[in-house]
């Protein structure tokens, strides 16, 4: 048996410890949000926070994840508010088909954790998931509106 | 090595007759009504053999406003443009207004009442937006008329207007939930009026799109998503050189792997089935398998191309269009221009790869599936499963990207021939990336040859184009195929806009072992490439700016000449640029709307490209949604310069070189041109597509504005294989 914890509940699983960690999300656990799109950690559509950093969890094996803290697109909300990543996604109406979004948007909560103030260059390097939509200019304004978002309610 | 290539008889065309067989019987027309109270999509079904409940429109007593979508969401944005069509007209709150999906056992069942579901071709606002409207207004009629009735009063003093109908010389309200009860038993109104577009007040705004909330919180919308009680999973391989077969599988060597269900032999395939999806795949990877590669084994892309030049030069190519006489045009020109171009076969790379879930029990089947054709995929279920069509029933989920691809129904072929084999329990097929990757239906692969006169004073006096392809619709409607023209494959060269005395056109049709299929904007997406390069080279002979050199050849054509000149005016054409920036610019006009682009790049050391400026004008006659139609503008430079800049399907020993997306590679958000702009230039009148047209004239632009900053004129794409590298 694996334990772990996504978004905050406790969960233990009779898995192989090499079973990536998105199948025991998706298949196991029934958290459909983190989504298949290549296998082999290139798209990020599968993208989720391992201990708040962002992976790739189609190519992370469960044991990795055992013992830690897992949070998912599902887990995001706090009390029932949208994170403010998501609030500047829905203002700048970024998802078009919305397949990769939750790994998108996982990528952008994890850069803002890091870096409250990103530039476009800042945004290019760590966000490299693919859209296929190509929603990429309204990913960028949403991020900018995100970090002013976040920290006009720090300040 | 060109009797390896021989002409596609594929399995698809089975399902395109089945699909056709369901049109038939199920008929055409539609019926308008109004059902209420909701939610009774179940009750509906019931009660559909007696007086008929209506199809688009369900208002509760909570004045809740349900809209019914036949047409698959795959991002466009439709879902909620089709319903603000129907807003428009029913003058209901906004606000209050959700969307359901139908399925094609209540289609079936009511007589095809909600049209047509087939979603492709950008048609499901111009191809429904008249009887949407009509429903919307119809249901208007009947709620003012069921009010004035309530009160006693004349229909004529009172006003529907934002979910509530007013008689207005007493100020009397009633709520649309009041009185849709009501509402539902008067005979249906005949021939209510439209708005003109001009007095729209919700359609034509920038709507904020109904299904983005439950896209940025995870919600298990799309197939991949689908979850049933006691389902199991699905893993599939399938023959790596088209048209071959499977020989055998060792399925000794997997007996005992944790989780295996069953193993299922299809004809060119095999799938495991098992307890969850990895465990499903995980045993299908050590699954020995033995293929029977058929005739094509040996076939590369350098065959394929090489099979394709003998169109180039075959001296019996039918003619699709002739005008005047190009040879003795050419013998009187001052200037001859002469190119040939190539385009390579791609892949849809939609994120979400194919899937489908299905549940035969019995000789029912049920199906859930993100299929941009869920009366097809109904048909393919019906027919895989040998049930009658009365007893399968589709459920559309949302899309993870479609581009064309998922009109193609292998993928329920397989789910419903897996769901047989392990009856009573629905299963999940999923395709690994891998097999998305080497089992599409490829963007054609295309050359095309162009020979121009221009006399002394630079105008064309003859146009001579050869064009041999891979034809479409020698697989999916080869009725359409007329004396060895396909018209199809000729979009866009067959009707080219501009006026040249001397036309000829001929069509040389090549197809290999490689199925192809329509990716978004189909032959507008290489066929403009070609024709706008090579009109940039007849400008550039004549000495002419290519602006100009294209005014003069549109004069006749009024909406092409205009929206060449809206992308002129937006870029500030012929205005000076920074040093060692270049312009180039491109017109198209395809499905039903047109497009101009005009690029801005330059290129250090002849190989490092910097787009710096991107202008997209369209004209798609009337926008429903402009925030909508931008959105899709971007994602037309986005798609469209992905398939540009590395786009490239390449083959060795019969089968797909690539695999996934590190060898087939997709734009990310740093390559993404940071100066988009989205010119719209509605001209009213007619309805034209919005999810496809913007991409027809990206490929020439850039390509001209290369020639421009270079001198190097791009003949063959992909840029990475020109020595080009974005920066």
């Amino acid at each position: 048996m694996i334990e772990l914890t996504v978004n905050g509940k406790p969960h233990s699983v009779d898995v192989e410890p090499e079973m990536p960690l998105l199948w025991v999300l998706r298949d196991v656990l029934d958290v459909k949000g983190p989504k298949f799109g290549c296998g082999i950690a290139q798209c990020g559509a599968c993208t989720v926070h391992l201990n708040g950093e962002p992976v790739r969890s189609c190519s992370v094996p469960v044991s990795a994840a055992a013992g830690q803290k897992v949070l998912t697109i599902e887990g995001l909300s706090q009390r029932g508010q949208l994170h403010p990543v998501q609030r500047a996604w829905i203002d700048h109406e970024v998802p078009q088909c919305g397949y990769c979004q939750s790994g998108q948007i996982m990528a952008a909560v994890a850069l803002l954790a890091k870096n409250r103030d990103p530039s476009d260059k800042d945004i290019d390097a760590a966000m490299t998931n693919i859209c296929r939509c190509g929603t990429y200019a309204r990913i960028r304004s949403a991020i900018h509106t995100a970090a002013k978002s976040i920290k006009s309610t720090k300040a | 090595m060109a009797q390896n290539l021989i002409v596609m008889t594929n399995s698809f065309r089975k399902s395109r007759r089945d699909f056709l067989k369901v049109s038939a019987a199920v008929g055409g027309g539609f019926a308008l009504q109004l059902t209420v109270p909701a939610p009774v999509f179940a009750q509906a079904a019931a009660k559909a053999k007696g007086p008929e409940l209506t199809a688009w429109i369900v208002i509760s007593p909570d004045d809740s406003v349900l809209i019914r979508i036949a047409r698959s969401e795959m991002g466009q944005g439709s879902s909620t443009g089709l319903a603000m069509l129907v807003a428009e007209e029913l003058e209901c709150d906004w606000k209050k207004v959700r969307t359901e999906f139908v399925s094609t056992g209540e289609q079936l069942r009511r007589n095809r009442v909600w049209g047509s579901m087939a979603t492709g071709g950008s048609q499901s606002i111009r191809s429904s937006q008249e009887y949407l409207r009509r429903a919307g207004a119809t249901a208007r009629e009947m709620l003012v008329a069921a009010a004035a009735k309530r009160w006693n009063l004349p229909e004529a003093e009172c006003l529907a207007e934002n979910g509530t109908i007013t008689h207005l010389p007493s100020r009397r309200r009633l709520r649309y939930g009041e009185v849709a009860q009501a509402a539902a038993k008067i005979e249906l109104p005949k021939d209510v009026p439209l708005k003109d577009p001009r007095v729209w007040r919700l359609a034509g705004k920038p709507v904020p799109r109904l299904d983005i909330p439950d896209k940025v919180t995870g919600k298990p919308l799309f197939g991949i998503d689908v979850q049933l009680p006691g389902m199991v999973y699905a893993a599939i391989a399938q023959c790596p050189v088209f048209r071959g077969k499977l020989s055998a599988v060792a399925n000794e060597r997997i007996m005992g792997m944790r989780g295996l269900i069953k193993v299922v032999r299809l004809d060119d395939a095999v799938a495991v089935v098992a307890d969850n999806w990895w465990r499903a795949n995980r045993i299908l990877k050590a699954l020995p398998i033995e293929w029977d590669a058929g005739a094509n084994g040996d076939a590369t892309t350098e065959s394929i191309r090489a099979f394709m030049r003998t169109g180039l030069d075959d001296t019996r190519a039918p003619v699709a269009r002739n005008d005047g006489n190009v040879e003795a045009a050419f013998d009187s020109a001052a200037k001859l221009v002469e190119a040939e171009y190539y385009a390579p076969f791609l892949n849809h790379a939609a994120l979400e790869p194919m899937n489908c879930t299905a549940l035969v029990k019995g000789d029912r089947v049920e199906v859930w599936a993100p299929t941009q054709n869920a009366e097809a995929t109904h048909a393919t279920a019906a027919a895989t499963a040998g049930v009658p069509q009365e007893n399968v029933n589709v459920h559309l989920t949302y899309l993870g990207g479609g581009f064309g691809r998922r009109g193609f129904q292998d993928y329920a072929r397989q789910a419903v021939a897996i769901a047989k084999a392990v009856e009573g329990r629905p299963v999940k097929l999923l395709w690994s990336r891998e097999e998305d990757m080497q089992h599409d239906y490829y963007r054609p692969m295309t050359l095309m040859r162009f020979k121009a006169g221009l006399d002394s004073a630079g105008n064309p006096v003859a146009l001579h184009v050869r064009d041999s392809s891979h034809s479409i619709m020698a697989g999916v409607r080869p009725q359409e195929i007329k004396e060895g023209v396909d018209r199809h494959a000729l979009g866009g060269i067959v009707d080219m806009p501009y006026s040249v005395p001397n036309l000829r056109i001929e069509f040389a049709m090549r197809n290999s072992h490689v199925p192809v299929g329509f990716m978004r904007t189909v032959f507008h997406s290489q066929n403009p490439f070609m024709r706008e390069s090579f009109v940039d080279e007849m400008a550039h002979a004549a000495g002419k700016d290519p602006y100009e050199f294209r005014r003069a050849l549109l004069q006749a054509k009024p909406k092409d000449l205009a929206v060449l000149d809206a992308a002129a005016r937006a870029s500030g054409w012929g205005s000076p640029l920074p040093a060692g920036v270049h312009r180039g610019i491109a017109v198209q006009d395809s499905h039903g709307s047109y497009a101009a682009a005009v690029f801005e790049v330059s290129v250090s050391e002849g190989r490092e490209l910097d787009i710096r400026r991107v202008v997209v004008a369209v004209d798609p006659g009337y926008v429903v949604n402009p925030d909508s139609a931008e959105a899709q503008i971007q994602s037309c430079v986005a798609f469209g310069l992905t398939s540009v800049l590395w786009g490239e399907i390449t083959l060795r020993e019969g089968r797909v070189e690539q695999s996934n997306f590190h060898d087939y590679r997709i734009m990310r958000i740093a390559e993404m041109p940071k100066r988009i702009e989205a010119v719209l230039v509605p001209s009213g009148g007619f309805w034209g597509g919005m999810g496809e047209t913007p991409l027809a004239p990206l490929a020439p632009a850039l390509c001209n504005a290369i020639f421009a900053a270079t001198g190097k004129r791009i003949r063959s794409l992909p840029l990475k294989n020109q020595g080009l590298r974005l920066v």
